[in-house]
Formats: structure tokens, sequence, C-alpha cells
């Protein structure tokens, strides 16, 4: 009976050990038209030992998550974003558009999604809360934003991972216990 | 030397050339990366270049086109602001201002005034970057606290 218990046992446990290592980096994508503020959020990022991914537009954006109807499905399991952050004013999509196309997606919906505004007009900022936006953050960003960012989300993976083990230890316990049943201790 | 580099870059925020921005850039700085900042600002002054550019081919058109020319002034201002250079994006706002009032003369005027202020800014960083390269990279990649 120990035997049948056991792949599964294997699975959590290998999830959990890839989830913890992929948390040892949050991952990052970053979205903006100007060249300056890409460099400038990539060094922010990398400050607070975050991966980055760079992209020039929404549509560059969602072509990497696969949300464009292309068949870029390829490798779509091994996507980790842990946070996206986007600029507002784009030609093209806007933020705003991208973030309601990742909200309508059934695999990204649950991924933070940060709006980055040189402008400060609160119906936009409202707007953007509405729609399910993490924050809305004023350009220039500051690093103390992505810093509490980084932290905010590294609490929620940590509650995720602590669940995680919670359920592991409530099936190990399970287990033990139905062991000493057929033992009859 | 690092005296003079420090002289240098305290006049440029005494002068109002840059802001607090230019600082937050700096902190960005680090040994692995020392030379971030004069990389951003490589990187701000050709794309500015590519701006003036297009909005120089748009005023010469003589079509005053406000929504084109505030597009392209938003984007200016934006990458002004993220970089600290402060008296271009007092221009960038003012030539918006201009724009929304639909006052070409006052355009004109204006981005005149800009192309100054960003060729000086230009020359005054290159300066100021060379000699904190000669000064050594590691005192001045951050600034003193």
């Amino acid at each position: 009976m120990a035997e049948v218990m056991r792949p599964e046992k294997l699975e959590i446990s290998n999830d959990v050990t890839s989830s913890l290592a992929s948390q040892e980096l949050l991952h990052v994508l970053a979205v903006d038209d100007s060249i300056v503020d890409r460099k400038f959020i990539e060094r922010l990022l990398r400050v607070s030992s975050c991966k980055v991914t760079l992209v020039d537009s929404a549509t560059r954006a969602l072509q990497y998550l696969g949300l464009d109807g292309e068949n870029s499905t390829v490798g779509f399991e091994d996507l980790k974003i842990n946070l996206i952050m986007t600029d507002y004013s784009m030609p093209g999509m806007t933020g705003y558009e991208l973030l309601k196309k990742i909200k309508e997606s059934s695999a990204f919906r649950e991924i933070p999604v940060v709006i980055m505004s040189s402008e400060n007009i609160l119906p936009r900022i409202d707007r953007c809360l509405e729609e399910g936006a993490e924050d809305f953050l004023l350009k220039p960003v500051k690093l103390a934003d992505v810093k509490r960012l980084r932290d905010s989300l590294m609490k929620a993976e940590e509650k995720a991972f602590n669940n995680i083990m919670l359920h592991k230890r409530e099936l190990e316990a399970n287990d033990i216990y139905s062991q000493l049943k057929r033992a009859k201790i | 030397m690092q005296r003079q580099v420090a002289l240098i870059k305290q006049s440029l925020f005494d002068q109002g050339y840059l802001d607090e921005q230019f600082m937050e850039l700096e902190e960005l700085q680090d040994d692995v990366n020392p030379n971030f900042v004069e990389e951003v600002s490589a990187l701000y002054f050709k794309d500015s270049a590519r701006l003036i550019n297009n909005i120089d081919q748009a005023l010469e058109r003589g079509s005053f086109d406000f929504n084109r020319l505030d597009s392209y002034m938003h984007q200016f201002k934006g990458s002004s602001t993220s970089i600290g250079a402060s008296k271009v994006k007092t221009e960038c706002t003012m030539f918006r201002e201009y724009c929304r009032a639909g006052n070409a003369e006052g355009c004109l005027r204006t981005f005149q005034q800009l192309k100054k202020e960003h060729a000086t800014l230009r020359k005054k960083l290159e300066h100021y970057f060379q000699l904190a390269r000669q000064a050594g990279p590691k005192e001045t990649a951050r600034r003193p606290k």
C-alpha cells in the first residue's frame, strides 16, 4: 500500500522543489515602447533580484505569452511569469487593453499586472484598478515601488508554498495513520 | 580629480540641468554595472535625436498636425523625465501646451529653445562622463551619502 502512495508523494515534492527553485527569482515581463524606460525598468528589476523579459509593445507581449492567436504554445507550460509591468500609453494597443486581454485569459488572469504611466489621471487609474490591475505606478518608477511589489509577491508565493507543504504533511500524516491502522498498532 | 567631477555634477544640479531622477539612476550603479547612467544617457540622446528629427521634418512640412506633434513630444518628455533632464522636460511641457492651444508660432519658438537645451545638456553630460571615467569608476559610481 505504501508503494501506491509513493508516486503521488514524489509528484508533490517535485512540484514543490521546482516551484521553490523558480521562486528564487521572480520573472517579470516588462512592456514599454520607450527604449530609455525599458533600460531603466530592467535595471530596477535586476537590482531587485528579478529575472526580466523586455518587450516593446503590447502585441509582442501577447505573442510572448502565446495569447495572440498564433501557434506559439511551444514551451507554454514552461512559461512562468510572476508579474507583468506595462506602460499605459503605447502606440497600437495600450497597456489598459493589454491588461484586459490578460484578465480575459484563463491561463494568465491570475498574474498580477502593474500599469505604469507618466500621467496622474485619476479616472485612468480607477479604470485600470477596476479592470484588475494590481497597482498603478507613476513614472518615473522608484526602486522602492519595485521592491515593494517584489516583497508582496514573494509573500504571496511563500503563502502558496506553505499551503502546499501543509497539504503534503496532511497526506503524509493520513498515510502513516492508515499504515498504522493496517498494522493494527 | 574626483573633487572636480563632484563639483561639475553639483553645478549641473544647481543650474537646473538635472534633477532628482539623475541621482536615482546613480543609485542603481554598482561595481558590476558602474556605467549604467552613461549607458542610459547614450540611449537617451540617440533616441531623442530621432524624435528631434521627426519633429523637425513635421514642422518643415508646414502642416501643423498638433496631435502628431503632441504625440512625439509626449515620448520626448517621457524619456527626458526618466533621465532627469530637467530643462529639456520643461521645454517639452511648454511645447505641448502650445500644441493644445493650436499655437504654431509658440511651437516653433519653443522647439528652437528645446533643441538648444538638449544640445547643451548633451555637451555637459559628455564632459561629465569623460571626467568621471578618468577620475576612476569606483569612487564616482555611487553618489556620496
